[in-house]
């Protein structure tokens, strides 16, 4: 099942290398660097000295006490990815790449970002790696997630909104591929999930696997044996893929979160493998939201970074292969777990996150008090707070 | 048996290269695109590419994505593009190539899409984002169906690509002018451009015919890039530019005239 370096990118029938001829010769430079150093000790120290001493790894495995006996289940661990440098996990994968592109000579960097945890990331890793960088992020996304926003400027990065399109993370994302195929003898694209042509979803995914190499590490510390199950949330998937691929010959019950906003009954989610069909869209063969036409829809969803209508080919061949189960979460249903943790915990979690949370909460009642339920914590929330005062405003409005 | 091929020869007896022109289904409507696809014609156009909008053009720059997204809006679908083929199909018999993306094809089936475009009438298809790793399957139906598949090329492909690519590639061989999106207003190609002609040239010979788009928006260009030795103009974004600046009544005149300055760049003297 675990598929190390699949070939030709694919899982399955999914992935593979969807692309404009432009972006040929650029995908194979990538593969051919990322092959000769992703096991090469030199790239591996430098990687492990910036994941500890600037990104601040090992994360905790946390025990949520307060939360497990407010649920009275399973046993509830957090996996506090949400204390890395940049309150999220997204550095694992900016610094890994950002390594990998200085050894390959670009001196320009370009990324996507939804939530902008991921532009904030990547501006982290390239200030500090000495790298330029210039972010994509849809014109909504700029709105409703302002304080990245200047959080990347005083990093700085250029940040570019995307006026095309919805105006999200998908558009973000052809943006930052029309730039490449205008830049690409000059530019690296620093994509921050685990989707996009081969070999962006296994790279990816292996510099995220870092966050299910210690759950399993640490869990056999305490336990003596692996989790009994893992919660992630699934947006293009990074953190998931980064929390399962280690687990996935373990005896672990594995389940991603997807986005419900309000309902996949509406038009209004983003829940891709829940409700999608099979696609191309970003180079990659995988589960869309699209229209019977082959058109990709709007998506919705109450945390930015959530908000896409595709997903990791990985993914989709873990939910064929139905070794990890894909359910989804709503709006409201995230807002409430993110208040829960914060009152029980005093750990404000990111609305993306908060989905796991949720989701783990559900969960933990139906499993029993010896058992472990391990939620991965992708981020913080403090980006968060004005969405969810808005959401909470309107719906106090809305049920009066 | 091949529209486009027969096109290319039947152009090269007459010593003239070919002038193939876009117009995008759907835009400014449905009706008007067949009325500029005959101007495009009484113009000189040889061949008509016309596009089928998708959501995400990620090949395409401002001009195509702001068209593409007007159609959609309008409600543009594959059963409306195939009565306007349906229609340009009657009035002409131009070889007409369809240019969109990989998924309106994937995911409505490879077998049942492409049968249904060549009933409509048209010739041949063109992908920006299938590459040829990925081809095999749409091309069994592509040959099933005795059409044309038109591959891009690139100035940075390599040699060795650039004859898998033509092997597979039938009707003619795409070049993208230059890095870089659709739509280009460089009033004039760099050298790179015609060191990319002229070596695709040398390694297709005169087994395919090489057209060569992206940016090609003024017949002085045009004619530079014919000289170097491609066998096709390909002229998208700088027709959408007429179209969306031209009053109505205006537009089937400048289409037309535009399309015979063009024209003029590819009869060799």
């Amino acid at each position: 099942m675990k598929l190390a370096y699949p070939k030709d990118g694919k899982f399955g029938e999914f992935g593979g290398r969807f692309i404009p001829e432009t972006l040929v010769p650029a995908v194979e430079e990538l593969e051919e660097a990322y092959l000769r150093f992703k096991d090469d000790k030199e790239f591996r120290q430098e990687l492990d000295y910036y994941l500890r001493e600037y990104a601040g790894r090992p994360t905790p495995l946390y025990f949520a006490k307060n939360l497990t006996e407010f649920v009275g289940g399973a046993r509830i661990y957090l996996k506090r990815e949400d204390l890395l440098h940049g309150g999220a996990h997204k550095i694992n994968n900016t610094l890994g790449q950002g390594l990998l592109a200085k050894r390959m000579k670009k001196k320009r960097i370009i990324a996507e970002t939804g939530a902008g945890q991921h532009g904030v990331a990547t501006a982290m890793a390239c200030s500090a790696l000495g790298l330029q960088s210039e972010v994509y992020m849809g014109y909504k996304d700029t709105q409703r997630q302002r304080l990245n926003v200047f959080r990347m400027k005083l990093l700085g990065t250029k940040v570019h909104p995307v006026k095309g399109g919805t105006q999200t993370l998908k558009d973000a994302i052809n943006e930052a591929i029309r730039d490449w195929i205008t830049n690409v003898n000059t530019t690296y694209y620093l994509l921050g999930s685990a989707v996009g042509p081969h070999p962006y979803p296994v790279m990816v995914r292996d510099f995220q696997a870092v966050i299910g190499d210690e759950i399993l590490s640490q869990m056999k510390e305490l336990k003596n044996k692996s989790p009994d199950s893992v919660v992630a949330c699934v947006g293009g998937g990074s953190n998931a893929i980064g929390t399962f691929y280690p687990l996935v010959d373990e005896d672990t019950t594995m389940f991603g979160v997807e986005a419900g906003g309000e309902g996949i009954k509406t038009e209004h989610h983003s829940a891709t493998l829940s409700s999608g069909s099979k696609g191309i869209l970003h180079g990659m063969l995988t589960y869309l939201l699209q229209d019977k036409h082959g058109q990709i829809k709007d998506t919705h969803s109450i945390a930015a970074g959530l908000d896409y209508p595709g997903v990791g080919p990985e993914h989709s061949y873990f939910k064929d292969s139905k070794r990890v189960k894909y359910d989804t979460v709503s709006d409201g249903d995230a807002v409430h777990a993110f208040l829960a943790l914060s009152k029980y915990e005093g750990i404000i979690p990111a609305l993306e996150s908060s989905h796991a949370v949720a989701y783990a909460i559900k969960l933990a009642k139906k499993m029993s008090k010896s058992e472990t339920i391990v939620v991965t914590l992708s981020g913080r929330g403090d980006k968060d707070v004005e969405v969810v005062e808005k959401y909470m405003s309107e719906n106090v409005k809305n049920s009066r | 048996m091949s529209r486009i091929r027969d096109k290319f020869s039947e152009l090269k007896s007459r010593n003239e290269k070919a002038l193939i022109a876009y117009a995008m289904a759907g835009y400014p409507n449905d009706k008007e695109t067949v009325s500029i696809v005959q101007s495009l014609v009484k113009g000189g156009a040889d061949i008509i590419e016309i596009g089928l909008p998708f959501s995400d053009p990620l090949a395409d720059g401002p001009v195509i994505q702001s068209a593409s997204f007007h159609s959609l809006q309008k409600g543009m679908n594959p059963e409306r593009f195939l009565n306007i083929v349906k229609k340009i199909r009657s009035k002409t018999d131009v070889p007409l190539v369809l240019m969109t993306y990989a998924n309106l094809l994937y995911s409505r089936g490879y077998d049942k899409f492409i049968s249904t475009v060549k009933k409509a009438g048209i010739d041949g298809i063109i992908l920006p984002d299938m590459a040829i790793e990925e081809a095999d399957q749409y091309l069994d139906v592509i040959r099933k169906n005795n059409m044309d598949a038109i591959f891009l090329i690139s100035p940075n492909t390599s040699e060795e690509r650039i004859r898998r690519i033509a092997k597979a590639s039938t009707g003619f061989v795409y070049l993208v002018s230059t890095y870089g999106t659709t739509g280009g207003t460089q009033q004039k190609f760099q050298q790179y451009t015609h060191d990319a002609i002229k070596n695709a040239k040398k390694i297709l010979e005169e087994k395919i015919p090489l057209g060569v788009g992206f940016g090609v928006n003024n017949a002085d260009q045009a004619r530079s890039i014919l000289q170097t030795g491609a066998d096709a103009i390909i002229v998208a974004s700088a027709f959408l530019r007429l179209i969306a600046e031209t009053p109505k009544a205006k537009i089937q005149g400048k289409i037309t005239s535009f399309a015979k300055s063009l024209k003029k760049a590819t009869i060799l003297e």
